[in-house]
């Protein structure tokens, strides 16, 4: 049994390495091919113009992006150059204004609508300067200034965006050139390279996780967690830490240098869906498998605890199902990507309004999606907290509790038990829920108003603040990154709107609780230390008081830690829920 | 203002400190020499085990202290001068009080074998003891007395790999506590996780190398074990040592009245080290358990603020764990059946799970259970201890007092079953209705 395990951590090793080291196997050369595939004829032609040596190998992706930007930049500052009205051009301009009465009939006297360049410079100019029309200036040197004020914002906004390469454009030309550009292993052997990595990693680990069931009785097996690098923020968990960082570093803001892993899923994203694989099909994929075999790890873990099995598998299940195959399934059938269960304001886009036009565009199906979404957050919500808790969503449906309760087991002693972290996950949790209700509503106000600003503020950029910063380095970047650092449940417990939602209604109107079990406790601590929330559970316990808290997920494993079956999670009458701390036992007091 | 002086910082101690502080503004002080924060004895084998880290067995945040006023000494009292009112300190100068309340727990038994100071051999109950076990781990060792401790000292050391042999003087493990049906599960589990277990075997000697480390045992009968540790867990005495030369009287413990009083009027007792003169009805006169050390300290914090309160512990109740069997028990279950008692034990199939309950036979009174494996809800069995309930009652109330977890497999229906078949006479109907994950899962 030892052999085997000792194997099985020896591929999975093996496994992980291949997979860490395809990171850096691709070469990258620029082909026509791929350049048509991405770009307009024009941009083709400016591209290939500037490319200094046709047909380089770049050995990395950081050398290949760095030389497409340097490019693009090219391409861009030429582009600026021909098509920014010159200093010459203007004074032609004040020259045929010579009333000093500003006319944009003048600039048929200086651009010849026959060429190409000089049109295209007319009509911008009408589109930026049209407001100057009919303006009188005093001077020469008053228009002179005031139509290069016009030059300069077409300068700034009038040609990179429709004929280079914006932010957006850039961006999205990096991964994709990139991506086409890659040669090497994972190209030419994709079902090999996709069986050393995944395959090796997922036998390694089922050997090393499966003979746990013959080696020990089933029961509470927190033996030597502190005495281990992986779970008490040793080396190996710091590594851990900081690679999985690092992924979700470049999964949210630069995934150009993950082609070699997104290339390697192509095969499965053709077969589920019939379309290749984009980072966050890699990311789901990745994210699934971490699921089933850690939830595997978790069922074997607590096989004595029925409860504990139970809601494995629902995670388990809703995030094969729900998350990741149903959505890519509808891909394939020509419906619009959607989760069944993911629930506004975890999924804080549902009402942008390229998602709902989305849906409404997709008929009877769109509109049930619309109404399904609305009637989760509106209805299942409070419904499900009153009679179960908020665990019926966090620890037994939600996809970022599925991971925290899996992938994250090892790690769920090292979430911060102090009273100042208490206090400051009040703050923050609850600081996001805001952010994330405002947010959606300048959302809302552009989608029906059609105005995109609010007392000054672009809704846009809000949306691009929440999902940048809470979306991507919250909930990702620190959610998981951190695991290893600061327990598994960091975003449920700091960032997560929805579990401040659904903690405020458990808090306050709800059946459930953790019940206190007399005066058997023993202060042991257990269930504060292994409580992933942060809870002091403890300190509740050795009061005789039940455990009334927002932020209670709900896993349960307080219970099954306690060595003295002092706690319960029950759904009873709300009577009696938020009891007064007394201990039984003491009858001292009684008369 | 009036200055409480705790000697003692453990539950009894702190939950005193803590009780006081509600009911009033005395300034309180706590002095021990273990430790300067309180921490759970309880949970010193998940320390050693790597479950927990230390800090984790202290259940206040160290700021709780100075917050709540209460100021903590660290430091050994080695005399009570009650005329002056003063303690001398081991390495402070001294502490005056008005009121005084001993709280000094136990120590482990060591019953004059010769050898028992030897290196290598030691108990497990301070800070210190597993400091010192944690300083060198042996390759293998002899555990002395099947009670909790030796129990516990066990698992701990089979975490390390250590090859244990467990020496119990009685018949069957922990007999004379438990019934022999329970006391058998656990010889049997004991064995199942490869211990060495000893039944009728008595430490007659302890034999040490050159450097006066531990190189064996001898036994009455005779018999030699190699080891190098020997864990004493053979029970707990109070900690009453230094206080041989006091004015303070003592028996075994420290002798106290109803309202924890020791002879003198300011100086109270509670917790292991005290020793009630007329002990509550059917109790003994030390009870060396958590519960009973936390209920003292409420209790005399309630007399020393002003408002003075007897010592009633109600029904009777413990718990403990077994490798992964938890144990609970409530009311009064003796390892012997009483005179004019009846019993009913439940085992299932698989060992992992049974029940025991007691009743009086001429009027059916429940008495007390021990339950393994399975979960009890302690408000339904106090309820049920405190107002008399008849064992049918109990036995149809089997649903209201589990405790597990929700989809834990339930057995009422097979326990009634069982109890239905043995006492035709009392045969009772389940009350209540399977849940509906009783009815899909069992």
């Amino acid at each position: 049994m030892k052999i085997l395990r000792t194997i099985g951590l020896l591929l999975f090793i093996i496994g992980f390495g291949i997979f860490s080291g395809i990171f850096f196997s691709n070469e990258y050369v620029l082909s026509k091919e791929g350049l048509a595939q991405h770009l307009t004829e024009k941009q083709q032609l400016l591209f290939e113009e500037k490319q200094l040596e046709h047909g380089k190998i770049y050995s990395n992706s950081f050398a290949f992006t760095k030389f497409l930007q340097s490019v693009m930049e090219q391409v861009n500052n030429s582009l600026l150059q021909d098509l920014t009205p010159t200093e010459q051009e203007i004074n032609s301009i004040v020259q045929h204004n010579q009333g000093l009465t500003f006319s944009l009939a003048s600039l048929d006297q200086v651009y010849n609508d026959s060429v190409e360049s000089e049109a295209f410079k007319k009509s911008n100019f009408i589109s930026y300067g049209n407001w100057l029309e009919g303006r009188a200036f005093n001077n020469e040197q008053e228009m002179q200034e005031a139509l290069q004020g016009v030059a300069n914002n077409i300068a700034q906004y009038g040609i990179v965006s429709s004929k280079g390469f914006d932010q957006y454009k850039s961006k999205y030309l990096l991964y994709a050139l990139t991506k086409t550009s890659a040669q090497g292993p994972v190209k030419d052997y994709p079902y090999w390279m996709l069986f050393l990595t995944f395959g090796l990693s997922i036998i390694g680990a089922s050997l090393y996780i499966l003979p746990k069931t013959s080696m020990e009785p089933p029961g509470i097996k927190n033996n030597g967690i502190y005495h281990n690098a992986m779970s008490n923020k040793g080396w190996l968990g710091i590594l851990t830490g900081s690679y999985l960082i690092l992924f979700y570093v470049f999964l949210y803001f630069y995934k150009e240098h993950m082609t070699s892993w997104i290339l390697m899923v192509d095969p499965i994203s053709m077969f589920l869906k019939g379309q290749p694989a984009g980072e966050f099909f890699l990311y789901g994929f990745l994210y699934t498998l971490c699921i089933l075999v850690m939830g595997v790890r978790m069922i074997i873990k607590y096989r004595h605890s029925r409860y504990q099995v139970a809601r494995t598998i629902s995670v388990m299940f809703f995030q094969t199902a729900f998350a990741f195959l149903i959505p890519e399934i509808l891909i394939r059938l020509n419906q619009p990507y959607y989760d069944f269960k993911n629930i506004w304001p975890l999924d804080y886009d549902f009402f942008f309004d390229n998602e709902l036009n989305t849906l409404i565009a997709n008929g009877n199906l769109g509109l049930f999606m619309i109404g399904w979404g609305l009637a989760l957050t509106i209805v299942a919500v409070p419904v499900g907290v009153y009679f179960f808790g908020k665990r019926w969503y966090c620890s037994w449906v939600c996809g970022c509790g599925g991971l925290a309760e899996t992938l994250g087991d090892p790690y769920r002693q090292l979430s911060d038990k102090s009273v100042k972290a208490w206090k400051f996950e009040r703050i923050s949790i609850h600081s996001v829920l805001v952010f994330a209700i405002v947010m959606t509503a300048g959302v809302l106000y552009t989608y029906f108003t059609g105005s995109a600003e609010v007392v000054g503020i672009s809704t846009y950029k809000i949306r691009e603040w929440y999902g940048a910063g809470i979306g991507a380095a919250f909930a990702g970047v620190v959610g998981t990154g951190f695991y290893p650092l600061m327990g598994n449940r960091v975003w449920c417990r700091f960032g997560c709107p929805l579990a401040a939602y659904l903690g405020l209604i458990q808090r306050f109107k709800s059946r459930f609780r953790i019940t206190t079990n007399g005066g058997q406790c023993i202060s042991c601590g257990n269930c504060s230390t292994y409580c992933e929330m942060g809870i002091d559970v403890r300190w509740y316990a050795q009061r005789g008081q039940n455990i009334v808290r927002s932020s209670c997920v709900g896993c349960g494993v307080c219970s099954s830690v306690c060595p003295r079956g002092v706690l319960n999670l029950e759904v009873k009458d709300e009577k009696g829920r938020l009891n007064q701390p007394s201990l039984l036992g003491n009858d001292s007091f009684k008369n | 203002m009036k200055h409480i002086v705790i000697v003692g910082n453990g539950v009894a101690g702190i939950t005193a400190a803590r009780h006081i502080r509600k009911r009033s503004a005395y300034k309180i002080t706590v002095i021990s020499a273990e430790t300067k924060y309180f921490f759970s004895r309880t949970a010193l084998m998940y320390v050693y085990m790597g479950h927990m880290k230390f800090e984790h067995t202290q259940p206040y945040e160290n700021n709780f202290w100075e917050k709540n006023n209460i100021d903590l000494i660290q430091d050994l009292v080695i005399k009570i001068d009650n005329n002056k009112k003063t303690l001398t300190l081991q390495n402070n100068d001294s502490v005056v009080y008005d009121d005084l309340i001993l709280a000094t727990g136990s120590v482990p038994n060591k019953f004059g074998w010769p050898g028992q100071d030897l290196q290598g051999v030691q108990g497990l109950y301070s800070y210190q003891d597993l400091q010192k076990l944690e300083e060198k781990t042996p390759t293998k060792a002899v555990i002395v007395g099947g009670g909790l401790i030796g129990i516990e000292l066990a698992e701990m050391l089979l975490y390390k790999k250590v090859e244990v042999t467990l020496l119990v003087r009685e018949k069957s493990f922990w007999s004379n506590v438990l019934p022999s049906q329970e006391s058998a599960l656990i010889n049997q589990l004991i064995q199942k996780h490869h211990i060495d277990l000893k039944l009728e075997s008595e430490l007659k000697c302890i034999h040490a190398d050159s450097e006066g480390w531990v190189q064996s045992i001898e036994t009455v009968d005779g018999t030699n074990i190699p080891c190098d540790f020997v864990g004493l867990t053979a029970g707990v005495s109070p900690n009453i040592g230094w206080l041989k030369d006091s004015d303070v009287e003592s028996n075994r413990g420290i002798l106290v009245d109803p309202y924890l009083r020791s002879n003198m009027a300011n100086i109270y007792a509670i917790g292991d080290c005290a020793e009630h003169r007329t002990p509550p009805p059917n109790r003994r006169p030390i009870e060396q358990v958590w519960y009973t050390g936390r209920m003292m300290g409420e209790t005399v914090a309630a007399t020393i603020t002003g408002n003075p309160t007897t010592y009633q512990p109600g029904p009777w109740f413990n718990s403990a764990k077994f490798f992964d069997l938890e144990y609970q028990t409530y009311g009064v279950v003796s390892n012997v059946l009483q005179a004019g008692q009846k019993e009913f034990y439940w085992e299932h199939e698989s060992g992992n799970f049974c029940m025991h309950f007691i009743w009086n036979s001429a009027d059916n009174k429940f008495v007390g259970v021990n339950s393994f494996g399975i979960r009890l809800r302690h408000e339904v069995l106090d309820q049920w201890l405190q107002k008399g309930a008849r064992i049918m009652e109990v036995m149809e109330g089997l649903r209201a007092a589990n405790f597990d977890p929700e989809f834990f497999k339930r057995h009422e229906e097979s326990i009634v079953m069982a109890f239905n078949a043995e006492n035709q006479n009392l045969a009772v109907k389940l009350n209540g209705k399977k849940s509906l994950i009783e009815k899909i899962f069992g």
